[in-house]
């Protein structure tokens, strides 16, 4: 089977500063998959990489055999660090906004999510804390029938109860064909469902396995592995 | 049930072992439909591929079998769990014994320090 996410070489330079260096990366189908690495290491330009808001300086990129560009935005459903939306939108508002926007969303599923977590869908963005703020984003990118979804830091402001529910969400979302890759280093709470771990250090990807390689070869949580190999 | 997945061990190895606890324990009674993978994993909170890989670990040791479109069933033999019991009951047994023998316990006084504390239990 081809992979989804495929990269060679690929490099992204900003003037003498380097970001990412010859990352050659395989990524198939079904996975649910841990993009790890200290700040400043690399992990979010890779994710701008994937949904063109960068553009490579060499190398080069294909999800589903396309370079990133109209066809793979409308496979990749990704959700940035920071948010792009309007603060004096309704959640109801931004719902229709992504009606309009993306053939594959699905708003029951946003509304049920949205219910779920006790959201009003007529509070306006502004009024809503840093938290709900990030779940109402998770929900409206998770509501989208992907087959890639980059998830730029989904869980760092929100409470450790919230936090599960988010990564229930995650895996009750998720689907055979469709790949899932998150970066964070908040480890612990992340690494019983990822299937693969990709560390990522000062641009270069320094180790690709899975969860449970890690923990028969090295005896550790992929956690504690995290803290050996970047230890400051 | 609660899982409880430590954190420097393979996840599948510890699902296959609580798994084997639930079926001894009758959670999942002899012959009875398990959850889908998807439940499953869901409920342990942990990746369906690796929920999948430890159910098909313990479709090889027959302890669970599938049917290819009604799901997963537990054995309905029961000399087959009476085995997988005692294998347990013997790990646990060896790991206290050696956890009794670095405090510095000679056999014997594991064995009457066990005695007296079933006894007190039984009251």
């Amino acid at each position: 089977m081809s992979n989804l996410l495929e990269c060679k070489n690929l490099t992204k330079t900003f003037g003498s500063t380097i970001a990412l260096m010859n990352v050659n990366l395989e990524i198939g189908r079904g996975r649910i998959v841990g993009l790890l690495g200290p700040n400043a290491s690399g992990k979010t330009t890779f994710i701008k990489l994937c949904n063109d808001l960068l553009t490579p300086t060499r190398g080069e990129i294909l999800i589903g055999g396309h370079k990133p560009g109209i066809t793979t935005k409308g496979m990749v459903s990704y959700l940035p660090e920071r948010t792009y939306l309007n603060d004096w939108m309704r959640v109801s508002d931004i719902i229709e906004f992504f009606k309009d926007f993306y053939k594959n969303f699905n708003p029951e599923k946003a509304y049920d999510m949205l219910g779920k977590l006790g959201i009003n869908p007529k509070d306006r963005l502004k009024t809503m804390s840093k938290g709900t703020k990030e779940k109402v984003q998770l929900i409206l990118v998770m509501s989208r029938e992907a087959d890639l979804y980059l998830l730029d830091e989904p869980i760092g402001g929100v409470d450790p109860a919230a936090r599960d529910y988010i990564l229930e969400t995650i895996l009750s979302n998720y689907r055979e064909d469709a790949t899932v890759i998150i970066s964070t280093h908040l480890i612990s709470d992340i690494e019983k469902i990822l299937d693969d771990v990709i560390f990522i250090k000062e641009g270069q990807v320094v180790l690709q396995k899975t969860v449970d390689e890690i923990r028969e070869e090295s005896g550790k949580s992929v956690d504690a592995l995290f803290r050996e190999v970047f230890r400051c | 049930m609660h899982w409880d997945l430590s954190s420097d061990r393979p996840i599948y190895s510890q699902i296959i072992e609580q798994m084997e606890l639930r079926i001894c324990s009758g959670v999942y009674p002899l012959g009875s439909k398990l959850p889908s993978v998807r439940d499953l994993a869901q409920e342990a909170a942990v990746n369906p591929n690796t929920m999948q890989r430890a159910l098909s670990k313990l479709e090889e040791t027959g302890l669970i079998y599938s049917l290819r479109t009604s799901g997963r069933f537990v054995t309905e033999d029961v000399s087959m769990i009476e085995m997988t019991k005692k294998r347990i009951a013997r790990e646990h047994i060896q790991e206290f014994l050696n956890r009794m023998i670095r405090l510095g316990f000679q056999q014997e006084d594991i064995i009457s320090m066990l005695m007296d504390i079933s006894k007190e239990l039984k009251k």
